[in-house]
């Protein structure tokens, strides 16, 4: 078991060293130079010099990126902000990744304490109008961006009805909002993802036997389709996770939520690329982690992808 | 009397009875027959087909510019629908009814040239990485391993934010050239995989080992032999990415990333309109639908299209 877990966590380190030095060199692709963009174009060279020795950018590029993930290995530096006057993107992050974690993980157990149960209940009742039912509203909100259900949430709840805040981040009333709009296409995916794992599952064999020795429908199902068919959902939940992440740039934008993805579409207009770097990045290892985290739960549940792995 | 030399007037017996006959048959015509009886399916094509046309003919359909700002004909801006402009119009005076129907250019242009992108870098590497194996596979894999570890979406924001961070603003058209790479960059690595399992199972059938015996040159092997039977997975694919690229379009352009004004875009249309959203919900409305009706059709003709192809899939 220790073997299994401790050769994913080695496995996941250079995925981990390829996506730093993805962002790092997209970041450098940028067409005007860091410290054009704070100077300006009129810049002296003496000034020009200065602050790319302050910022370590006259030395090779390797040589940068090795400091650059140094610095966040280290002493969880991500670099300095260009326009908010040199403050450490970490200090924002610090600031703004709570919310954003709040908002994400709210979203995620809305989705899955919705989208498991509607696969369940879709799968049980196979091709029946329920079922149907389920698969259209699935397809429908996979198609509807969270942009679009976002504001039409709000022109009716908020605007029309007042029932909730329009936008902002303050008490619960304000999270409902961002929440449904973040959640609702993962709950679409998990549902969806449920349904047909179940649906596999109850094809099988051992499902038959079950019912052949006589156990009751709600028996079979509870203690052999279900734990079954809901580990390949796990697979999926990492991914989703992501998506959570990378969705609340957008759904943070419409609700003016003060959270990373917030400030990053907000530093992508200031040219702050430092923080949109370091904001990316930061998602895209927790992204890593999630998934290295499903995969060891993966290995822990199910006997099977260990033995798998031993052989 | 000799015997009779003249032509044989004595008609062979025929059997007229008809051999049961069979109307010739293929895999596609098959999978089209299964496709024709599924309702819903012919509804979302005929959509599409709509939508298409109607974004090839654009300028015969619109009576305005979708830049043309008809701001001196109100006292305030933006306008609800009246007889000039029937749906209204934004807060620039611009028609929202040329901006939606320009918008549909821009939505299924930029998709289907990301598209066109995604499934030549996809099928190339992935025929080639699925056909050669070995250190060639290797690499690819991890590259798209890597490709995979970084959530979509993000990869292109951050891409698209990176390249429009120079010091001066970007021309609109190269704001989707902009997207284009963004998006491209971002969607083969599915396809590559997609090709790669799909060449691989394939690499081992009969045909494959028939033709490279009588001595078929690797390239014919591969886009002669191997593509054709891969074309089904792809299209299903192509199908399904083309929402994906319409979505992802407009979530960049909704974040100001993606189509720069005077073009419209439906993501575009729907951010500016979110200041108005008390006064003008209209605004919000139409391009979400417009949005909304055409991803939901792009999934729905994906999902018959696959089940058609591909009846063992049939759940």
């Amino acid at each position: 078991m220790l073997n299994f877990i401790v050769k994913r966590i080695i496995l996941a380190i250079p995925t981990l060293i390829a996506v730093s030095f993805l962002v790092f060199m997209i970041a450098r692709l940028a067409p005007s130079s860091p410290v054009e963009i704070i100077l300006g174009e009129k810049a002296t060279k003496e000034n020009v010099a200065r602050l790319e020795k302050e910022y370590g950018l006259d030395k090779p590029l390797l040589v940068q990126y090795v400091n650059y993930v140094w610095g966040i290995v280290a002493h969880g530096d991500f670099g300095k902000s260009f326009s908010r006057g040199g403050q450490p993107v970490s200090e924002m992050i610090r600031q703004d990744f709570p919310v954003t974690a709040q908002l994400a993980i709210s979203a995620f157990i809305l989705a899955f304490f919705i989208g498991i149960p509607v696969g369940i209940l879709a799968a049980l009742f196979h091709n029946s109008w329920f079922d149907r039912l389920c698969m259209a509203g699935v397809v429908a909100l996979v198609s509807v961006p969270s942009f679009v259900i976002g504001p039409l949430m709000v022109i009716y709840f908020a605007v029309r009805l007042r029932w909730l805040p329009v936008s902002g981040w303050d008490s619960p009333a304000y999270t409902i909002l961002p929440t449904i709009a973040l959640g609702s296409r993962s709950a679409a995916i998990l549902a969806r993802f449920m349904r047909s794992s179940l649906l596999d599952v109850l094809k099988q064999d051992y499902i038959r036997t079950a019912m052949a020795k006589g156990l009751s429908k709600g028996r079979t199902i509870w203690r052999h389709a279900l734990k079954n068919s809901i580990l390949p959902v796990l697979t999926i939940l990492g991914t989703s996770f992501g998506g959570l992440l990378t969705g609340s740039f957008v759904v943070e934008t419409i609700f003016q939520v003060p959270g990373i993805g917030y400030e990053s579409i907000n530093s992508i207009s200031k040219r702050d690329y430092p923080v949109i770097q370091g904001m990316a990045l930061l998602v895209a290892i927790i992204f890593i982690l999630a998934n290295l985290g499903v995969d060891i739960l993966y290995g822990v549940v199910d006997p099977r992808v260990r033995s798998q792995e031993a052989q | 009397m000799g015997i009779q030399t003249g032509p044989i007037d004595a008609v062979p017996p025929k059997f007229e009875e008809p051999l049961i006959s069979q109307p010739s048959t293929s895999p596609g015509r098959d999978a089209m027959i299964r496709l024709r009886k599924n309702p819903v399916a012919m509804l979302c094509l005929v959509y599409i087909i709509s939508l298409i046309l109607i974004a090839i003919f654009a300028p015969l359909l619109t009576h305005y510019d979708y830049d043309f700002q008809d701001s001196n004909r109100y006292a305030s801006l933006p306008a609800k629908p009246d007889h000039f402009h029937r749906l209204g119009t934004d807060n620039l005076g611009q028609d929202v009814l040329s901006r939606l129907i320009y918008g549909a250019r821009v939505s299924l242009g930029v998709s289907v040239v990301v598209v066109i992108i995604e499934v030549f870098i996809g099928v190339t590497l992935g025929l080639i990485a699925g056909f050669r194996s070995g250190m060639t596979d290797l690499v690819l894999m991890r590259v798209t391993d890597v490709m995979f570890a970084f959530p979509d979406l993000l990869l292109a924001i951050l891409l698209a934010a990176v390249i429009r961070s120079g010091s001066q603003a970007l021309p609109p058209v190269t704001s989707v050239l902009t997207l284009f790479v963004a998006l491209g960059i971002v969607g083969w690595p599915g396809m590559t995989r997609l090709v790669r399992g799909q060449a691989l199972a394939l690499r081992e059938k009969e045909y494959i080992e028939a033709a490279r015996a009588t001595g078929v040159r690797e390239k014919n092997i591969l886009f002669k032999h191997l593509l054709p039977n891969l074309l089904s997975p792809i299209i299903v694919q192509v199908t399904q990415d083309l929402a994906g690229y319409i979505l992802a379009e407009s979530t960049l352009s909704f974040l100001g990333l993606g189509v720069q004004p005077p073009f419209p875009s439906w993501g575009q249309m729907i951010n500016n309109a979110l200041e108005y959203k008390d006064s003008q919900p209209q605004l919000i409305l139409f391009p979400s639908l417009l949005l909304a009706l055409t991803v939901m059709s792009f999934n729905f003709f994906g999902d018959a299209l696959r089940d058609a192809l591909d009846p063992r899939m049939r759940k």
